[in-house]
């Protein structure tokens, strides 16, 4: 069975050491996070996680959900380990105190998320979508809606769900026909069909609270005539329990290459009773702030998976004997040398290792700066906090997905033929982490929200929300010859990164084809540049704590950011000359030969 | 009834511990620290009998550096209601653990004092005994069941032969095996909640007790490599390597 250590020191590394957590300690309602603090709520979570949550991994995968007549059940034990979830209050970790949530930031929450994501995916995805439906209702449901709903998601006996995808309607959501109809009691009655909904239907909860998108009647055509509404699985009472069973059904659930053991249900709303939240045709918007912490959600699954490989890929290096190193025997007792002699083992569990605690150091900066924007007194502070995280969730969404499904690749690989079996649990993480890369808004999708989108915003210049604290950081190390190793291939990766910005900008003026053209490979060398920054940041930390104290911890540090400087930051040159190189060559190809 | 429980912070049971190079001891720098796994089920032990009425304080001691005050810390977010650290940085035996115990609990009058049969690290087994000895109490060792009535409490025990139980009179020592019971995992709300409850520090020093230890490690070393086994021809040439070359007849 794969092994799991909760990777703690890493995390409180990455908070208190790399970022801002002491920052975050100072904001209304966080006195409390010291790193003691955080000390014990990552240990206790990591221990429930490993100890509960990945023995149900494997388990989960091999017998999948079950649909019949409309009911679906999870693998068996996961409703006893969801019941222990949610009674320890892991569920409800950045949900308000008011509703009875434990009101931490989120980013201590995506910290805990990604032990849940690295031991049981599938598991992590019914509290997830509790926690999506919750961030799109608390901005704009009404305190009468949330007074209702808010308490029993915060308990986790209701859980939830996002309602958008129709079968002809993914990634496009404008063309979606779920209907509306407006009721003489202030309710709505929602028709139409859902399909690839996660948790839409399951036996871990007694209620199961479906926010839909549709159209109201006479709602203009495309993403302006969209409104959000909260449908429950059953009608609450008079006294706020469980009332009648609402006429919406489980049509089916789908079989998928990974997360198995999660409930991927079709959905079919009959004249369902629901009620609006927030304004009519405004159901976009009522998404977008939940779609900043689903992308970083997203992401971390992402990291939690690469993590899972990681560990078990170093394990396996350590003890399987094949070969002899190209130096000679290295373990001249036994009858050959662990794996991890041999150069191309090395350089696949370093490229893991630099992918996933670089990704790791990312996504604590980016949920910080999301506690930021939420809490900060500072309205200047926040405003650019929120600058920044707009513009990196695409990143952080696409990248720790696109490295998710890499480095679970590569400790497959570190496997070879044992990886290819399923008790050994290497092949379930690529099946887990394909998904990632696919849905939340397709990585294709989140690198034209960055270039399409993003990029233009401010006049051109919400970029300057990241370039700037790379400059500032090139300026308080310059001149200091220890950290130019890394300093010097960062400020390339900045100028390249700068440059094929004001490219894109420039060209979206003459070609509405060329942003679609180069996005894909812009946000590839975004990601590499903010982990550049990450590991030259690390570096400096390492370099100046390892005379110190835990000389192993920091000077790995240093390397793992050499290696990562030397032999995976190159491929921003290559995308860079591929975003130059223009999109001509690929729109002019004749239709007809394909 | 009040009782006490006694914790201990050791290395986590999980980590690969090595020699140091000097054979003076274990390398412990910069290792995972754990509660004593049998201290927890000690604490969960505590904790039901005071969900269950039947005890109306639990107290968590540790003895030892500051850091301890993290193990007491998970004990109290367990559930027990106040902690005490007996701090110290010198080596503490055995021998001295129960005697600094005897006067914390001369000082707090428990009823009863539950911990771990012993420590992963020095697998001693003897501070709980010490300890009902140095106060002249009744102890009940290996307990994987407790049954707590008035001023009273059975144990059974568990013993090279199978189980045996044992009736004794409150105030008395028990001392937890594997079977007792499982700990429950730590809940979020109860971790916050914990940094709230009491914890004091007192100095080993102000104890008034000798703590000087009375072993010298000589060395340490790493159990030898299992060596591959013989296969003889028959019960003579058996008796011939027992005798010759194992050398334990």
């Amino acid at each position: 069975m794969p092994i799991y250590t909760p990777p703690v020191r890493d995390m409180l590394f990455a908070y208190f050491e790399l970022n801002g957590g002491e920052a975050i300690r100072q904001m209304p309602g966080y006195e409390q996070l010291d790193r003691e603090t955080l000390t014990s709520i990552l240990e206790e979570a990591g221990r429930f996680v490993s100890e509960r949550l990945l023995p149900l991994n494997r388990s989960g995968d091999e017998a999948g959900c079950n649909w019949n007549e409309g009911r679906v059940t999870t693998p068996e034990g996961f409703k006893a380990a969801y019941d222990e979830f949610i009674q320890a209050g892991w569920n409800s970790i950045a949900f308000d105190t008011d509703y009875g949530g434990q009101g931490l930031p989120k980013s201590l929450h995506m910290l805990v998320d990604e032990m849940i994501c690295a031991c049981n995916l599938s598991f992590s995805l019914y509290p997830g979508l509790t926690n999506g439906a919750w961030t799109a209702l608390e901005d704009y449901a009404d305190t009468e809606l949330k007074a209702l709903y808010f308490p029993k998601m915060a308990e986790g006996v209701w859980s939830g769900t996002m309602c958008l995808t129709e079968p002809h309607s993914g990634s496009d959501l404008g063309l979606m026909r779920t209907r509306a109809e407006h009721q003489e009691d202030g309710s709505y009655r929602i028709s139409g069909t859902k399909i690839f909904i996660t948790a839409g239907e399951h036996d871990l909860t007694e209620n199961i609270i479906h926010l839909v998108l549709a159209r109201t009647t006479d709602a203009p055509a495309g993403i302006k005539g969209i409104s959000l509404f909260l449908v429950p699985k059953i009608l609450p009472d008079a006294q706020g329990g469980l009332g009648e069973i609402n006429s919406l059904s489980c049509g089916a659930i789908e079989h998928k290459m990974g997360i198995k053991a999660s409930a991927t249900c079709v959905l079919n709303f009959d004249g369902a009773k629901g009620w609006l939240v927030g304004e009519v045709n405004k159901g976009m918007r009522a998404m977008f702030k939940m779609m900043n912490t689903e992308r970083l959600a997203t992401g971390i699954q992402g990291l939690g998976i690469a993590e899972a490989a990681y560990q078990n890929a170093v394990a396996y290096a350590q003890e399987r004997l094949q070969g002899r190193s190209p130096k000679g025997a290295q373990q001249p007792d036994t009858p050959a040398d662990p794996l991890i002699v041999h150069p191309d083992i090395r350089r696949m569990l370093l490229t893991m290792r630099a992918l996933t605690e670089g990704c790791r150091a990312l996504s604590v900066w980016v949920a910080q700066q999301i506690d930021i924007a939420a809490r900060s007194p500072d309205v200047v502070e926040r405003r650019e906090a929120e600058g920044l995280v707009a513009l990196l969730t695409p990143v952080v969404k696409a990248f720790f997905t696109d490295c998710g499904f890499e480095v679970a690749n590569l400790g497959m690989q570190v496997f070879g033929g044992h990886g290819y079996i399923r008790e050994q649990g290497m092949e379930q993480l690529v099946r887990d982490a394909r998904i990632g890369q696919i849905y939340e808004g397709a990585n294709g999708v989140q690198a034209m929200d960055l270039v399409g989108r993003k990029l233009p915003l401010a006049d051109g210049t919400l970029i300057e929300r990241f370039l700037l604290p790379l400059k500032e950081f090139l300026q308080l190390t310059e001149g200091d010859a220890s950290i130019a190793e890394f300093t010097t291939p960062l400020a390339a990766a900045g100028e390249r990164l700068e440059s094929a910005a004001k490219t894109l900008l420039q060209r979206a003026g003459d070609d509405p084809l060329e942003s679609g053209a180069g996005a894909a490979d812009f946000l590839q060398l975004f990601g590499l540049t903010a982990l550049a920054l990450m590991w030259a940041r690390m570096a400096l930390i390492g370099l100046r704590k390892c005379d110190e104290e835990e000389p192993l911890f920091y000077e790995a540090k240093v390397r793992t950011a050499r290696f990562f400087m030397l032999r995976i930051l190159p491929r921003s040159e290559a995308h860079y000359r591929a975003i130059m190189a223009g999109g001509d060559c690929m729109i002019d190809f004749d239709d007809r030969a394909w | 009834m009040k009782i006490l429980v006694c914790v201990k912070r050791v290395v986590d049971a999980n980590v690969k511990i090595s020699v140091k190079a000097d054979g003076s001891g274990v390398e412990l720098a910069n290792l995972k620290m754990a509660m004593n796994p049998f201290d927890e089920i000690a604490v969960e032990e505590a904790v039901r009998l005071r969900e269950s009425g039947k005890a109306d304080e639990g107290v968590a001691v540790s003895l030892g550096i500051n850091a301890c005050q993290e193990t007491l810390r998970t004990a109290l977010a367990m559930g027990l209601d106040r902690a005490v650290l007996v701090e110290s940085d010198a080596e503490l035996q055995p021998l001295a653990v129960a005697k600094l115990l005897a006067e914390v609990v001369r000082r707090e009058e428990p009823d009863l004092v539950i911990m771990g049969k012993q420590a992963i690290d020095d697998d001693n087994n003897q501070t709980g005994q010490m300890l009902a000895a140095l106060l002249g109490w009744g102890q009940g060792t290996f307990a994987s069941q407790l049954v707590v009535s008035d001023g009273e409490i059975e144990v059974t025990r568990e013993i090279d032969g199978g189980l045996e139980t044992l009736a004794m009179q409150l105030p008395a020592v028990v001392t937890a095996d594997l079977r007792l019971n499982e700990p429950r995992y730590v809940k979020l709300p109860n971790i916050m909640k914990a940094k709230k409850k009491p914890l004091d520090v007192i100095a080993a020093a102000d104890m008034g007790v000798d703590i000087q230890p009375r072993l010298t490690t000589l060395k340490v070393e790493e159990p030898a490599v299992r060596s591959g086994g013989v296969k003889v021809a028959d019960v003579a040439e058996l008796v011939e390597k027992l005798r010759n070359e194992a050398r334990v007849i």
